[in-house]
């Protein structure tokens, strides 16, 4: 079954058109990363498959339900109640967006009792869990800014899964860190990875999209300019706007 | 009259100007907040209207708004001048602090980063959650200082309720300053305040202190 699949999406800012008609799909256990051109409309993608973004034009469903819909007059409508299909999916932010007011064991519960009004302490286990997993458990009680980047993002990650999404997306998940904090974060969301997480991964880290993946997204001036294996994409495409895009990061 | 007479009988102004100072803030700190949500609405008249109002009430004497909150009702209705003087004082003196501090506010609020929402929204919190717990909490320790900066203001201007002949500390002062031909009752009324506001200073000082086990 398809998680996510979205359906020739248009969206325009403005009179700029960002997104030209894109048909997207995930399947469970599927990890899929995103690469493109700067400005080519990966991050606008995931705003809208994680309803940051209206879109204009097209369908999004997730776990089959949908999320819009067209009524009789042809017009596009989101469906009422989108709490509903936010459980179905989470965000990993490029710049972490941790509530610096809470510290990280706060963080990662909060929403799981407040949102999700599940028992405290059984959300305190799970999430303890969590952060001993990602190396984290002597930081449950630091505030964000005690933190590296490198720990801030795991932190981000553990709050995600806290809510057992579906779904996963993540928008350049170390672009905000020193390079030598991207490989701890990378490690992680590869363990995800191995343990079949659905993920949606937008990257220029090349090498870590071909090594995780099952599946590469050339997103370039708002179209999929070419969609496959990662061995195909990587190891010899036959794309000349994927050729020149990849020749770009060997320069 | 001696130094001590003096001092006593302004003593007995001091629960008035205590109340005018208390009320204020009960009244003032909450209304700052629905006038600065008012002025942040996405309905552009409502949003305009409000930024107007605030205008007004900042750009003109406080010593004007509150002869106006207790006289106008006379001269434009025949309304009797209500005897106790603590309401109009209270009335003028809330709204104009609530334009103060709405702008304190709303410059709180419109500090705190787009992505704090969005990762709010992303979670799932509803729009009141997310501004309760998320958002204010952070607007509340930024705007501290500005606060503060208030309320060291508004021990002072309780003083301006002798325009209306409100028996607070500094008429009463002010009275015998006249009748006695004077300058003691001031110097008396300036150490007061200077007290008042060192201990608005201590108090404001350990909140903000209790707030500051993270930084942003
Ligand atoms: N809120 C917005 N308002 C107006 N234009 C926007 C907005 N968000 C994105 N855009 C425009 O949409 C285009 C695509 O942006 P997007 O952020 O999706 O690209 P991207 O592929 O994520 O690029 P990068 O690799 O640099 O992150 C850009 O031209 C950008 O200027
Ligand atoms: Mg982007």
């Amino acid at each position: 079954m398809n998680v996510l699949k979205m359906t020739d999406i248009k969206k325009s800012f403005g009179g700029n058109e960002v997104l030209k008609g894109i048909s997207f799909h995930v399947d469970k256990g599927e990890v899929v990363s995103i690469i493109g051109t700067s400005g080519g409309g990966k991050s606008t993608l995931l705003r809208c498959a994680t309803l940051l973004e209206t879109i204009d034009d097209g369908t999004i469903s997730y776990m089959g339900e949908d999320v819009t819909y067209y009524d009789q007059n042809g017009k596009l409508c989101y469906a009422k109640d989108l709490n509903h299909f936010k459980k179905f999916f989470g965000l990993v932010f490029q710049n972490f967006n941790l509530f610096p007011h809470f510290s990280v064991l706060k963080n990662v519960m909060d929403a799981p009792v407040t949102v999700q009004g599940r028992d405290k302490a059984e959300v305190k286990e799970e999430c303890m869990k969590l952060l001993n997993k990602m190396g984290l458990g002597d930081k449950a009680d630091a505030y964000p800014f005690e933190l590296s980047g490198g720990q801030q993002q795991r932190v981000s990650i553990v709050r995600a899964l806290a809510m057992k999404p579906d779904i996963l997306f993540f928008d350049e998940p170390t672009s905000a860190l020193d390079p030598e904090l991207t490989g701890e974060v990378l490690k992680v969301i590869k363990a995800l990875a191995d343990e079949k997480m659905t993920m949606v991964i937008v990257t220029h880290e090349m090498a870590f999209a071909k090594a995780v993946s099952d599946r590469v997204v050339f997103i370039d001036g708002g179209i999929i300019a070419e969609e496959g294996a990662p061995e195909e994409v990587f190891g010899n495409t036959k794309n000349e706007r994927t050729k020149q895009f990849l020749q770009s990061y060997n320069d | 009259m001696s130094l001590i007479t003096i001092i006593l009988k302004m003593c007995e102004g001091l629960g008035k100007t205590c109340a005018i100072f208390f009320l204020t803030l009960l009244f003032s700190l909450p209304l700052g907040m629905v006038i600065s949500l008012l002025r942040m609405s996405k309905n552009k008249i409502i949003s305009k209207i409000t930024q107007f109002a605030v205008s007004v009430l900042r750009g003109t004497p406080l010593m004007l708004q509150l002869l106006a909150v207790t006289y106008g009702p006379y001269y434009l209705f025949g309304v009797s001048v209500s005897r106790n003087k603590l309401i109009p004082v209270v009335i003028a003196f809330a709204i104009n602090y609530a334009a103060y501090f709405s702008e304190i506010y709303r410059g709180g609020i419109e500090s705190i980063s787009v992505g704090q929402y969005e990762a709010a929204t992303i979670l799932g919190y509803s729009k009141a959650q997310t501004f309760i717990r998320i958002i204010l909490p952070q607007v509340v320790r930024r705007i501290l200082p500005s606060v503060t900066n208030e309320i060291v203001t508004l021990v002072k201007d309780t003083s301006i309720a002798f325009t209306v002949s409100y028996q607070e500390m500094f008429t009463i002062g002010k009275q015998i300053a006249n009748s006695q031909t004077s300058f003691t009752p001031f110097l008396v009324a300036g150490v007061f305040y200077y007290i008042f506001n060192a201990l608005v200073g201590f108090v404001m000082g350990i909140v903000e202190k209790s707030m500051s086990y993270y930084k942003q």
